[in-house]
């Protein structure tokens, strides 16, 4: 199959402890949404890092287009996220999640 | 050989950085460690050999990604210390919750294997011979043309609304509006005026027209005298002066 320096398990390893750190920080940063976006790029790209490592370890491209895929979509998400924190920001001069409770009941 | 030592360093970096991302006391740190881990990201991805990847992720996560998340973290003027309060309550549930996913993504990679077959399935094995960008562009356009477009469509969509959730009107912003200078007619600008003489401003009821848009208090002799208030710019008034005179 594919020919790569580094072994598969290697870069699964490393995938998988970023999603982990990226879960992590979800948790840890409770009160600020732009560091709980960071987190979600974080999970994403060990994602992507995933993908590319069974593209390669498999020597078939569609991985590669798929991370294509997902970069797309984190872009747009990072984006759209970034946008409604600002309005949110711009209305409640706070960007606290647990202030979030504008649509409870 | 070199190729395991780089894999090593940049892995252990970008492991490192994304500690620092999640705990950064400041969020400018935070996007700056992001930056430096996607850097290293793309450096893995160059050494599985996906180096059209590789640069996309520098184009477009550090030049444009990272930026944006540094725009609004030094517009947003977030409070430090209040942000770092509930630091001490969430991490016991955190890190139990990522102690549990990564035993069990430890347990998935323990007993894994490829399948016999699994080279025989390949939908579009990399081509010998061409170089990764050339491959990706073989197939992104010609077999993946409708994700491709449909991406592009996710693309449209994200900027559309990005614009539409932030643009606001000021109403107090004066815009200039070019139909209107051009299809004005000398009749609605110009007035003639029987200035007594000596009289001063006041008593004549010339008036400096104010702006449109404006809270505009109508004065009670002003359609008397025929005077065109109600706005055509500040260069209405110099009509005014002149034929004052």
């Amino acid at each position: 199959m594919g020919t790569m320096p580094v072994g598969l398990g290697h870069y699964l390893a490393v995938g998988a402890i970023l999603l982990v750190l990226g879960v992590f920080g979800i948790f840890l940063n409770r009160k600020n949404v732009i560091v709980i976006l960071m987190s979600v790029e974080l999970i994403l790209l060990a994602v992507n890092l995933n993908l590319v490592a069974f593209s390669a370890a498999l020597g078939d491209l569609v991985g590669q287009v798929f991370a294509m895929f997902v970069l797309t979509v984190a872009a747009a998400e990072a984006a759209i996220g970034l946008a409604i924190v600002v309005v949110y920001f711009r209305n409640r001069g706070s960007i606290e999640v647990e202030d979030v409770t504008l649509m409870k009941g | 050989m070199i190729a395991t030592i780089g894999f090593y360093v940049f892995a252990v970096i970008l492991l490192i950085s994304a500690v620092m991302v999640v705990s950064a006391r400041n969020p400018v740190h935070s996007v700056l460690f992001l930056i430096v881990a996607f850097f290293n990201a793309a450096a893995l991805f160059l050494i599985a050999g996906a180096e059209f990847l590789a640069m996309i992720l520098v184009i477009v996560y550090v030049g444009a990604v990272a930026v944006l998340f540094m725009f609004v973290v030094m517009m947003l003027d977030v409070n430090i210390a209040e942000v770092r309060e509930g630091l001490q309550r969430y991490a016991p549930v955190g890190g139990v919750v990522g102690l549990i996913l990564l035993a069990e993504l430890a347990l998935v990679l323990g007993g894994w294997h490829f399948h016999p077959q699994a080279a025989t399935l390949r939908l579009s094995p990399t081509p010998a011979g061409i170089s990764n960008t050339a491959a990706l562009g073989n197939i992104l356009y010609t077999r993946y043309i409708l994700l491709f477009q449909a991406a592009g469509l996710i693309l449209l969509v994200a900027m559309i609304g990005a614009i539409v959730l932030t643009l606001r009107d000021r109403r107090a912003v004066r815009r200039q509006s070019i139909a209107r200078q051009v299809a004005r007619q000398k009749a609605e600008t110009l007035a003639m005026v029987e200035v007594r003489l000596g009289a001063g401003m006041a008593e004549t009821g010339i008036l400096v027209p104010l702006p449109e848009g404006e809270p505009e208090e109508e004065p009670a002799h002003a359609a008397s005298h025929g005077a065109t208030h109600g706005g055509h710019g500040e260069d209405a008034a110099l009509p005014h002066a002149a034929e004052g005179h």
